[in-house]
């Protein structure tokens, strides 16, 4: 049972979304506004946040950002478009995943699933059994506590940035394409937008390089994908 | 080919002159030719006529002259002697007019001076012996014209009253042909350098017609070309400024209608698109509850109508979704706001996914060249091919086997999906791409929107390739993608 904060303006759509997933046993909390989700997040505590991006008042990405600046809490956004750029500016803005309206509840919970999955147990998808605590360069990243340092202070990631430094860590120097990122790591099908994992690699390495615009820990591959390393 | 190129001219056309202009200098020409010719034709006439008649009345004249003091020398009833020293008179009295008299008297001989006859054309002394008056006859001898007349002696002292002698004189009209035929040739000499001249005004008249038809033809093919705000310069009340001012008229009506239909086609798609955005939403909210309908249906605690009803609604929502989501992707085709989101991927990988994804590689025979890289966007490559397999698999029929075969060839890459089945039937072979052409009409449900290859030649489009569909000799159909493998450097 997961308790999910429905930020949905349209009555019908979060009626149907709430029945749904109250139906797989999730808690389910709806509002119809940005400001009313902003105010359940503190007295609803929420595990998982679903958000429209077509708000009336606060707009969706408003919302996403006044989210991540308290609470590292995952958010997916339920997007009414899927053709245009706001799924990668929600994306951009601190968004964990995205799911295209109409969305059944299965694929619905599939996607809450994957997202709330990431930032449970240690990753052990990758090759070998990777140590508990890593040292490279000025980034330490411990798998056991989930917790990422650079010069010995807390990096705060929000769980898809998390994972997605998990994976690329465990095995440095290797190149993975964007399709297999979308599959490993958001559990996505190979076809989904690639741009899911661009816009997640642009707010990773704004927390961790020194430099974003010459990235050392996160590097890209042209033409093949993204690879940890080597410094 | 062997065929000659439908704008070459049928030969009988190039005999005639092909340019207006060409035409109207030579028609110019010819009229100018043709009056001076008859203006020339006249005066020889006019002027040979009046040197004729002044030449037969000079010479009847003279002879009267001579006569009317000769003959009151002769006798009565004059005898041959006589009449031959008249004529040796006469003869010697013609001055630089060298003409040959002779006379008659009543039926009797025809006397000359010299004793040889006189030349006479045939018929004279028959006209001339009746007559009161003098008469005159034109004839060739020895290859010149000559002029004959004949003048009636009247009685002395009864002008009335013929005599019976009738005096005949003979002369060459040599001098006077000369003199015709020197006009001819000044005719003749003239009238070259007029038709010539008359060139140049033909040749201005030629340009002032063909400046407005060149204007005509310019503004007539940028119209072909697609500029219907194409207008003509309509001066002047001539009938060229009454065509271009039609012309105007005329392209005035195309351009208004043009608009009007590419309004009425934005408005329409428009229409579609937002009749499609309207829909996501309800139907959002009911695809977010097909999970709990397919779970009540088949939980066999409800009645088996109502479960059986639970089901088709969840099946249907689904499906309606799908639709939505198809005539979306057209309306975004159709207005252009389709991006290609490229990345180079594994051609064989992209297959195997796509046949993966719907436990489809059981079924499908795939044979890709290994290591083939390509450029493209991963997601609408899976909806071509899905589209393409699916329908394989649709119309081969369970057993037939259905091929997908991918190959670089120089920089495209080419994918074949080819099927066992029947083929595809030559009507519907040429709207197999159109929007909602379904391959059987006797299959009234299929499981696709009726947009799936209309979308997927659009996505290959996108890509700067080319979709087609056709018929293989040993039956079955086959349908070849081919894109560009990479792009340019400088594209997306």
């Amino acid at each position: 049972m997961t308790r999910v904060l429905l930020i949905e303006d349209d009555p019908a759509v979060r009626r149907g979304v709430t029945l749904g997933l109250r139906r797989r046993g999730h808690e389910t909390d709806a509002v119809r506004t940005g400001e009313d989700g902003l105010a359940a997040l503190a007295s609803f505590a929420p595990e998982i946040v679903l958000l429209d991006l077509m708000l009336p008042g606060m707009s969706g990405l408003e919302v996403c950002r006044r989210v991540r600046e308290v609470s590292q809490v995952p958010i997916v956004i339920l997007s009414a478009r899927g053709d245009d750029i706001d799924v990668v500016v929600g994306l951009e803005a601190g968004a964990d995943d995205y799911v295209v309206k109409p969305a059944s509840d299965e694929l619905i919970e599939a996607r809450m699933r994957a997202v709330l999955r990431r930032v449970a147990p240690p990753l052990t998808s990758a090759a070998g059994s990777p140590e508990a605590s890593t040292t490279v360069g000025d980034l330490r990243i411990d798998r056991t506590g989930l917790q990422v340092f650079k010069h010995g202070e807390d990096v705060t990631l929000a769980p898809s940035e998390l994972k997605l430094l998990l994976f690329l860590s465990a095995s440095p120097g290797q190149t993975f394409s964007r399709q297999q990122l979308l599959e490993y790591v958001w559990e996505h099908s190979y076809y989904s937008d690639a741009r899911l994992v661009d816009a997640c690699v642009m707010r990773l390495r704004a927390k961790i390089e020194d430099d974003p615009r010459k990235p050392r820990y996160v590097q890209t591959v042209r033409g093949f994908g993204y690879r940890f390393g080597p410094l | 080919m062997n065929r000659p190129s439908p704008h070459r001219p049928p030969l009988r056309r190039r005999l005639v002159p092909r340019g207006l202009r060409t035409r109207l200098v030579v028609a110019f020409l010819l009229v100018s030719a043709l009056s001076v010719l008859a203006a020339a034709a006249l005066t020889v006439r006019q002027a040979r006529g009046a040197t004729l008649d002044r030449a037969r009345d000079r010479a009847v004249h003279d002879l009267r002259g001579q006569l009317d003091s000769l003959a009151p020398d002769l006798p009565a009833r004059p005898a041959e002697r006589d009449l031959r020293a008249l004529a040796l008179q006469l003869d010697r009295s013609g001055g630089s007019r060298a003409w040959h008299t002779s006379a008659a008297y009543r039926d009797g001989p025809l006397v000359s001076a010299t004793g040889r006859a006189a030349p006479l054309p045939a018929g004279l002394r028959e006209a001339g012996a009746p007559a009161r008056h003098a008469v005159a006859q034109r004839f060739h001898h020895g290859g010149d014209p000559w002029l004959a007349v004949a003048v009636p002696v009247m009685v002395a002292d009864q002008p009335s009253r013929r005599s019976g002698l009738v005096v005949y004189a003979a002369f060459s009209l040599a001098s006077e042909e000369q003199d015709v035929s020197a006009l001819v040739d000044a005719a003749r000499t003239g009238a070259l350098p007029v038709v010539l001249l008359s060139a140049v005004p033909a040749l201005l008249a030629a340009g002032s017609v063909l400046r407005p038809v060149r204007r005509l033809r310019s503004a007539a093919e940028n119209m072909a070309a697609g500029a219907l705000d194409t207008r003509i310069d309509a001066r002047g009340n001539d009938e060229l400024a009454d065509l271009a001012r039609t012309f105007n008229g005329m392209a005035a009506t195309l351009q208004a209608d043009a608009e009007t239909l590419r309004g009425m086609e934005a408005r329409a798609r428009r229409f579609a698109a937002d009749v499609s955005h309207e829909m996501r939403t309800p139907l959002a909210a009911m695809t977010a509850v097909t999970g709990v309908l397919d779970a009540d249906a088949a939980s066999g605690r409800l009645d088996p109508e109502t479960a059986e009803a639970l089901g088709l609604v969840a099946d249907e929502t689904r499906r309606l979704a799908r639709m939505v989501d198809d005539l979306m992707e057209i309306s975004r085709f159709d207005a252009g706001a389709a991006v290609l989101h490229r990345d180079q991927i594994d051609v064989g990988e992209l297959v195997r996914k796509t046949l993966s994804l719907r436990h489809w590689q059981e079924r499908v025979d795939v044979d890709v060249a290994p290591g083939l890289r390509a450029t493209v966007d991963p997601r609408r490559i899976d909806v071509v091919l899905a589209n393409l397999v699916g329908n394989a698999l649709r119309h081969g029929g369970p057993s037939a086997p259905v091929h997908v075969r991918a190959r670089g060839e120089g920089d495209r890459l080419v994918l074949t999906v080819t099927d066992g089945g029947p083929g595809i039937p030559p009507d519907v072979l040429p709207h197999v791409f159109d929007r909602f052409t379904k391959g059987d009409a006797a299959r009234t449900r299929s499981e696709g929107s009726g947009l799936g290859l209309a979308i997927a030649a659009e996505n290959a489009r996108l890509h700067g390739g080319t979709l087609t569909a056709a018929n293989v000799p040993g039956g079955g159909a086959e349908f070849t993608l081919e894109l560009p493998l990479h792009l340019p450097r400088d594209g997306t």
